[in-house]
């Protein structure tokens, strides 16, 4: 069936299987391919979005549910010039990152947990980011990176 | 983070890495996100039984599905294989090796194991192909059990006859019977059982393959999801029988490994063998099921260890009997990863010759294992770190008193083990101290004598790790003497571009560690450049053909070495022309912030980018001299380099409900100088937590049929941000004195030191309680039944 998603801002139609996943269509019809991954019991969060304008799993919605929505994915975040989002740059400054693959779901994830909770406490961002996993980090970065960002 | 002696300037600064904005904006390009027109998509068939006869394998209803090519069985694919999966590491004369091909053709032997594949024109297709093909199995008896294995009660193999792969062994004593001598006369003996369990390596990006044909003459492009393009190419050519220098491999960014992309799997192969067959690019994604069953596994071990030691507590013989969980089939360096541990059993401690090590490995129905963060280094850390501890509490003194009775002094290095292996520098005290300062150790036994009463619930632990890496791997003559198929060395060009922009080709392949930022900051240094003036090429056999690759904390101590020694070359050339274009003696020159000088006449000078645009030119070299500023380097290093350090671990578990709370943990790692602190310190932290995660969390679980009852990231426990603690880094600094730059490595470190740190805390806070060893993961149920045992039932 014919959707129309409106993703960083472009309006995006295509025909899309009723069991295509919202991620598939990103990915595959849109050819974002920011929005990794990871698993396929949406344990991992590598696929984390914004769905009007709130962080979800990307591969627990169906594209055909996500029809007349407002999308944002990780190439959506720095402003047209370049510039980094604040949480990008958060990141870059405090090494949140390694290899790179959750990344997109955690920055995706953590500006959604600051805009729900603009100051958090470390323990907040901890358990505001269980639902992404990162392998190589061992997470200490990736805190100090939301904090460093809720801070300014 | 506490440091010193840290060198500054470009070397040694915090640099931000430049490979962060393409990751964090999306635009890196993973192999999965590869956009290839026209691609076939690889599926797999795979074995839902652990062992299982092939009786017959029907494709007929899914070769007519919709978008589907083609379907084959291992049967139709035989004749495709000019040799079977590769296995680089035979340690034995004798080691049994079964035949392992990319599609079994007869009998499957694990969960998982791939019998037949599909190619079609979308992975919906051929996924839904996968599920048309009918393979009749014959179910056999599996083996699960290590001990059952080894008694051959079942062979899983029938070609080679027994489940025994191999027995390695490492007898060194000064005398013939020393090591038995030292326990009959041991004022103090420990004899102790470790179980190393098995581990999914669980690197976030999936594997993922993609292989395309190139436009006439048939050569090949494989892009794969690997940490070893080089390795990969050299074996995929000899499997496939294809030749080598038509075959390009290229890793583009790769999402994490662990070890788990260091190897060949049968995926990468089909996709290469598939796309010359139909002459078009076939792709394989992995799902995370896939990952959990057909990537590698890592650890297996029992670990039987027995310590001798004085009266003083100086350790005076080490016994070790280990088995092996080999998985149904040797990868490509299975069967080396106990002998890698071999040489770490005393860990950072003096041992007289009275060294007794025997490893038997065995065939079991499960994944492969294969080398996983530390391979081999982390289960000897482990076995050593633990059995001090119950070495300690026997002798009644406190576990940082025994480490530090038994360090090896630091004005012995460098050292010579009991090995032979000289152990290059070392302050093993040093870190020791640090890290119970920063620690506070001295308070926390008092709090925890204060805490710890009987009756109590909530009880302190604490837990020691003091560690030896041996990294850097590795001289290619001690590889030959462990009969390791290939060398340790590593290569790198540096080549200053006519406009003073400079080129780097390394042969390491980088997979989050930064590699691109501290090459650039290495020969920023080193030419007085900008590091924004350097591109760091790698990861394309194309672009870097030479290169064996990243594992084993190997790149910097061996892949940066010799990049620095390359720029020595490079500036090297470039002072001849300078000497020759200033009418100076080269001997005159200096050469500092990118500018040769006259000694003596400072106003005769001249920039390296005129000397490269000279070079360049050609018009006015010296006689005989090639042009172009160009230089190669092969670097073979001497000897490992040997990083270590003291993790200490700080919990408080709760009897009532065995649950483990980190309250502190701190590592004090010691990588000799450190190129980027930033990139150091990141390393460190995603190792303990990966250490930790063993300790507390992790196993790949089998049932007794061998089915894999952790086949999803819902049931592999790999820790959130919220089950685990931040970790404190501190530093010292011991250069390596066996390379230029001083510097050692620290990708495994804290994979190393963490999980004994972790599981001596655990044991610690219920030593009280009768408790002398928690089994790994140490989950809540797992240390409430072990107090529950302890009490007596009584609990
Ligand atoms: S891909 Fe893992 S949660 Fe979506
Ligand atoms: S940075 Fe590699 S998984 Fe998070």
């Amino acid at each position: 069936m014919e959707i129309t998603v409106t993703i960083n801002g472009k309006a995006h139609t295509a025909d899309v299987e009723p069991r295509t996943l919202l991620v598939q269509f990103i990915r595959e019809s849109v050819g974002l391919t920011g929005t990794n991954i990871g698993c396929d019991t949406s344990s991992c969060g590598a696929c984390s979005i914004h769905l009007d304008g709130e962080a979800v799993k990307s591969c627990t919605v169906l594209a055909v549910q996500a029809d007349g929505h407002d999308v944002t994915t990780i190439e959506g975040m720095a402003a047209a010039d370049g510039t980094l989002h604040p949480m990008q740059q958060a990141f870059m400054e405090n090494h949140g990152l390694q290899c790179g693959y959750c990344t997109p779901g955690m920055v995706m994830a953590a500006t959604s947990l600051l805009n729900e909770n603009p100051n958090p406490t470390e323990e907040e961002v901890r358990i505001g980011l269980e639902g992404n996993l990162c392998r190589c980090t061992g997470y200490h970065n990736i805190v100090q990176s939301v904090l460093a960002c809720a801070k300014g | 983070m506490t440091m010193t002696d840290q060198p500054t300037g470009v070397l040694g600064s915090r640099m931000l890495r430049r490979e962060d904005p393409a990751l964090l904006t999306g635009e890196a390009r993973y192999t999965a996100d590869l956009v290839v027109p026209g691609a076939l998509h690889l599926a797999m068939v795979r074995s839902p039984y652990a062992r299982a006869r092939i009786v017959s394998v029907d494709t007929a209803a899914a070769v007519t599905m919709p978008g589907v090519r083609a379907v084959y069985s291992g049967a139709d694919l035989a004749d495709t294989w000019a040799g079977p999966m590769p296995c680089a590491w035979p340690v034995t004369e004798d080691m049994k090796n079964p035949t392992h091909l990319p599609l079994a053709v007869s009998q499957a032997n694990y969960v998982g194991d791939a019998v037949a594949c599909v190619i079609a024109e979308t992975a919906e297709a051929a996924r839904d192909a996968v599920e048309a093909v009918v393979v009749e199995y014959e179910p056999l008896e599996a083996v699960i059990d290590l001990e059952d294995a080894l008694s051959d009660r079942v062979v899983i193999h029938d070609e080679i006859g027994t489940n025994r792969s191999y027995t390695w062994d490492l007898k060194i004593e000064e005398t013939e019977g020393a090591c038995d001598a030292a326990f009959a006369a041991a004022a103090y003996a420990v004899k102790e059982r470790y179980i190393q369990q098995r581990l999914i390596p669980a690197a976030m990006e999936p594997r993922a393959v993609l292989a395309v044909p190139q436009p006439f003459g048939g050569d090949m492009t494989l892009y794969s999801a690997t940490q070893v393009p080089h390795i990969l190419k050299v074996m995929t050519a000899l499997t496939l029988g294809i030749p080598e220098h038509q075959l390009r491999v290229i890793a583009p960014a790769v999402g994490g490994g662990f070890g788990s992309k260091l190897n060949v799997y049968a995926e990468e192969l089909l996709c290469v063998a598939l796309a010359k067959r139909h002459g078009v690019p076939v792709r394989w994604t992995e799902t995370r099921s896939e990952g959990c069953q057909a990537t590698i596994h890592g650890r297996g071990q029992i670990q039987d260890i027995e310590l001798a030691a004085d009266a003083n507590g100086r350790l005076t013989g080490l016994r070790v009997r280990l088995i092996g969980d080999m998985g149904a089939y040797l990868q490509l360096v299975t069967p080396g990863v106990p002998l890698l541990g071999a040489f770490l059993y005393a860990g950072v401690y003096e041992l007289p010759k009275a060294f007794d090590f025997s490893c038997t490995s065995v065939f079991t129905n499960m994944t492969p294992t294969d080398a996983y963060r530390g391979a081999g280094r982390p289960e000897a850390t482990y076995a050593i770190e633990r059995a001090m501890d119950s070495l300690a509490y026997e002798i009644g003194i406190d576990p940082l008193e025994l480490r530090r009775r038994n360090f090896i002094p630091t004005e012995k290095f460098p050292y010579e083990a009991y090995t032979g292996l000289v152990y290059d520098s070392g302050n093993h005290d040093g870190a020791a101290t640090l890290a119970a300062e920063m620690v506070g150790y001295d308070e926390l036994r008092e709090r925890q004598r204060s805490q710890n009463v009987p009756g109590a619930t909530k009880r302190i632990g604490i837990g020691l790790s003091t560690y030896f890496e041996m990294c850097g791997l590795a001289p290619s003559r001690v590889l030959a003497s462990l009969n390791y198929g290939a060398g340790g060395w590593e290569a790198a060009t540096v080549r200053v571009l006519p406009t003073n922009k400079v080129q780097v080709v390394t042969g390491t392949s980088p997979h989050g560690q930064g590699h691109e930022t501290a090459w650039s900051m290495i020969v920023a240094e080193k030419l007085g450049i900008s590091p924004d003036d350097v591109d760091v090429l790698h990861s394309d056999t194309a672009i870097a053909p030479l290169g064996l690759d990243t594992y084993g904390s190997r790149s910097l101590a061996v892949g940066g070495v010799a990049i620095a020694m390359t720029c020595d070359k490079v500036v090297d050339k470039a002072r001849q022309i300078a000497a020759h274009l200033l009418e100076a003696n080269p001997d005159d020159l200096e050469f500092a912030g990118g500018e040769f000088s006259v000694a003596g006449s400072p106003d005769r000078s001249m920039p390296l980018a005129a000397v490269a645009f000279e070079a360049f030119t050609a018009h006015n070299l010296p006689d005989g001299m090639e042009p172009n500023l160009e230089a190669h380097t092969t670097y073979d290093p001497p000897n490992f380099s040997w990083p270590f350090g003291t993790h200490i671990c700080v919990v408080e578990v709760d009897t009532e409900t065995g649950e483990t709370e980190v309250l502190r943990y701190v590592a004090v790692d010691d990588c000799g100088n450190q190129v980027n602190p930033l990139i150091v310190d990141g390393q460190v932290h995603g190792g303990v937590i990966q250490g930790l995660a063993q300790a507390l969390f992790e196993e790949a679980v089998y049932d007794s049929d061998g089915n894999l009852r952790t086949s999803t990231l819902a049931e592999y426990l790999v820790p959130a941000a919220s089950d685990v603690p931040p970790v404190i880094t501190g530093h010292t600094v011991t250069p390596s004195p066996t390379n230029q730059l001083g510097v050692k490595g620290v990708g495994e470190a804290g994979t190393i030191a963490a999980t004994p740190a972790v599981i001596n805390a655990v044991v610690d806070a219920l030593s009280g309680l009768g408790v002398r060893n928690v089994p790994m993961p140490a989950s809540p149920n797992t240390v409430w039944s072990i107090i529950n045992a302890a009490q007596g039932g009584s609990q």
